[in-house]
């Protein structure tokens, strides 16, 4: 019996030190190391590997070999991930308090939990040392919570709808300047057997992308914002009548066959393939219309793109997007080389915007010179665009609270799948709005 | 030998790697889980410790009791299908020319990784250029359903390639269960005049009763568990209309950020789980094993 007893004694002892040695790992490590001259090693977790990525991966290497020759005391080093993985393991990360020095997030509804749990760090003491005026107005907004900004956007977009010239000018049609005409050049196409709009609603933001032009054109840029951030309410009659309208769009089957069960690739190669018209999307997609080589130039030189049209008596404005910044930079709060961290975020950032749209035809959220670059056309006619944008709204589901955004992604699906009424849809927004504040 | 196995220091020491492995991988994350379970967290920031609130809200909550019936759903699908797996080892056992081969050919998908399957099958369903529905059309049928987008098949389109995905399995497992009955009882029967329905259902399900159960509490506990085909496939969509228990917990917890709602989530599927298991068992443990 003793000895019994002494083993499970001696199972207990080490299985508690087990436990105890997993949890503790973090602790050790010297407190600072930033004098100037000593070695210091900052790590940067991005998410463009080499292999899904190339463009991005080189300008990343490209900034860091320059950074540590202007730097020579600092090592940067990368951790690369895939898209998903990257959020996966920053959330464990996290959770033990080991994020990498610099890292990557994305704005509002996703950074907020971190900078709750005392884990970014605020960059405006290098915002206001002169970075601040590069970038385009209002984007380092969405990355700011209580006035303070955790972060700055590598990456801006805004939604366009792309079409197909030569199937327009098929059927003698014009991009549309009212939706009146919007839903004239519909009804054509689906006369003639052409599916007009491409959509893969399995991935549910892609339909919230419609919705909230809908939204923003009937009720003014500000009704949906303020319905999100509890300033109004989203049982407003312009929330309503936008949700109408998306009905009304399925009905005239505006869509693509099977829309709901489609993600959002299956989708893309659709309006690729010239099977569908037109396709609401981020301005991401320019380079697939553009430079990309794989895809054959007589389709990339088809493409053209159109505003959200406006709607007849509604308050919105034809220069107001749905869009917002991409990715930004973060820095650690617990970092041991905070110092160091901030003057690699801030030469990322600059050196960034200078070169991605030109090489990897990524739009950074600072400011670009169209003069003095040579870029497609339609690249130049986006970027003007952005400089007239009269506002940008946030994507919906990046604005709302993780849950909140679950709750609006699932209401979008059944909206278009016509298993919600227009009213039960803004009245379930409501409920889980206010519920999760 | 005996020596040692009469040293309790050295059974411990012997014991005690994969003890350590099992309790700090399996037990402690359990434990861990059924804590989480009682707070309310996001992952990242403070624990709040709220008892059993999670799972007040739990029993009120719709989508999961929504999730639970499609679970179920899936579960007695699966056991139903065992029957054709079982019909199938059946005559693949008995002396059919080319069995070996096909044999092969069943345990094909299960080789195959779920995310391939799920890619093929999505390749299936698609609702205008995959090849289900472009063969309802050359048959002249004009509305082909959408298949992963129509809230009222969507699972059952799922069903399909998940026992599709694990027939090879369970076919396997039955047919070497049917080649160990000794050929001398089967020879006996054929003399005494049995034909070879009376064989199947009299001597030789009989005689492989014990793994019949295990396919049994297999399929329906891997039924209630299931994740990857939904997950790959629909993602639970539309609006919820394929969302499984197992898939239902990951949204909470890494959807919505949700870790003690999610915990709860695992919680009771866990418990569920356990539930059917001790049911099966219970109900299938009155007839002793069958020998000749």
């Amino acid at each position: 019996m003793s000895k019994k007893a002494y083993s499970l004694f001696c199972v207990m002892v080490i299985a508690f030190a087990l436990v105890l040695t997993g949890c503790s790992s973090s602790t050790n490590g010297n407190p600072s190391s930033s004098e100037s001259g000593k070695k210091v090693t900052i790590t940067f977790m991005h998410l463009w590997p080499a292999g899904s990525s190339k463009q991005q991966n080189m300008i990343v290497n490209e900034i860091i070999k320059e950074f540590e020759k202007q730097n020579p005391n600092v090592t940067v080093k990368q951790e690369v991930l895939e898209n998903e993985q990257y959020k996966n393991k920053l959330k464990i990360l996290a959770s033990s308090n080991e994020l990498p020095d610099v890292g990557m997030t994305w704005a509002a509804g996703f950074l907020e939990p971190y900078v709750k749990g005392n884990l970014f760090a605020p960059l405006d003491d290098i915002l206001n040392s002169g970075l601040k005026d590069k970038f385009v107005s209002g984007t380092t907004e969405a990355y700011a919570v209580n006035n303070k900004t955790y972060a700055l956007p590598l990456e801006l977009n805004i939604t366009p709808i792309y079409y197909n010239k030569k199937i327009f000018s098929k059927y003698h049609l014009e991009p549309p300047q009212t939706y009146e005409d919007f839903k004239n050049i519909v009804q054509t196409l689906v006369k003639n057997g052409v599916a007009p709009i491409a959509l893969g609603n399995k991935d549910r933001w892609t339909g919230s992308l419609w919705y909230m032009y809908l939204a923003d054109r009937i009720g003014g840029a500000d009704t949906l914002k303020n319905a999100i951030n509890r300033k109004g309410s989203f049982e407003d009659p312009s929330l309503i009548k936008a949700a109408e309208e998306v009905q009304k769009l399925v009905k005239m089957k505006a869509f693509i066959k099977g829309f709901n069960g489609l993600s959002n690739d299956e989708a893309k190669s659709e309006f690729m393939n010239e099977k569908a018209a037109m396709y609401l999307m981020g301005t991401w997609e320019l380079p697939n219309f553009t430079t990309n080589e794989e895809v054959p130039k007589e389709f990339r030189d088809k493409v053209g793109f159109f505003k959200f049209p406006v709607v007849d008596g509604g308050k919105g404005d034809v220069n107001s997007w749905v869009g917002g910044p991409g990715v930004g930079l973060f820095v650690s709060e617990n970092s041991k080389v905070k110092k160091e961290a901030k003057e690699f975020v801030k030469f990322f950032i600059e050196k960034w915007g200078e070169q991605s749209v030109t090489k990897a035809g990524v739009i950074p959220a600072t400011k670009v010179d169209t003069a003095n670059i040579h870029l497609p056309q339609l690249y130049i006619d986006v970027l003007s665009e952005l400089n007239k944008a009269s506002n940008i709204t946030l994507f919906a589901d990046v604005q709302m609270n993780p849950e909140a955004a679950q709750t609006h992604l699932n209401l979008i699906q059944s909206l278009f799948g016509e298993e919600v009424t227009p009213k039960d849809f803004v009245k379930q927004h409501e409920e889980v709005l206010a519920k999760t504040q | 030998m005996n020596n040692m196995m009469s040293d309790k220091k050295v059974i411990a020491l012997y014991i005690l790697p994969p003890l350590l492995l099992i309790v700090a991988l399996i037990y402690i994350p359990i434990i861990m889980t059924g804590y989480y379970s009682l707070t309310q967290w996001d992952g990242i920031g403070q624990m709040k410790f709220i008892g059993l609130d999670n799972y007040k809200e739990l029993i009120k909550d719709g989508m999961f009791w929504k999730s639970v019936y499609h679970s179920f759903l899936l579960a007695v699908f699966s056991v139903i299908s065992l029957l054709g797996y079982l019909a199938v080892s059946l005559v693949l056992s008995g002396k059919v020319k080319g069995a070996n081969l096909l044999r092969k050919i069943y345990l094909i998908p299960m080789l195959l990784s779920s995310v391939a399957i799920g890619q093929l099958w999505l390749r299936i369903y698609h609702p205008s250029n995959g090849m289900l529905n472009y063969f309802l059309s050359f048959l002249g049928i004009e509305n082909p359903p959408n298949w992963l987008a129509d809230p009222s098949i969507v699972l059952y389109a799922i069903f399909i390639p998940i026992i599709w995905q694990y027939a090879g399995f369970y076919i396997l497992i039955y047919y070497a269960a049917l080649k160990s009955i000794p050929p001398s009882i089967i020879e006996a029967a054929i003399i005494d005049g049995a034909n070879p329905l009376q064989l199947a259902y009299k001597i030789k399900v009989p005689l492989i009763s014990g793994v019949i159960k295990v396919t049994i509490v297999l399929a329906v506990v891997g039924s209630l568990k299931y994740f990857d085909l939904i997950y790959v496939m629909t993602d639970g969509g539309p609006n919820g209309a394929s969302e499984v228990m197992a898939s239902y917990m990951y949204h909470k917890a890494f959807r919505s950020f949700n870790f003690g709602y999610g915990s709860t989530v695992a919680f009771s599927l866990l418990f569920i789980c356990m539930i059917v298991t001790w049911l099966i068992r219970k109900l299938t443990n009155s007839s002793e094993e069958v020998q000749y």
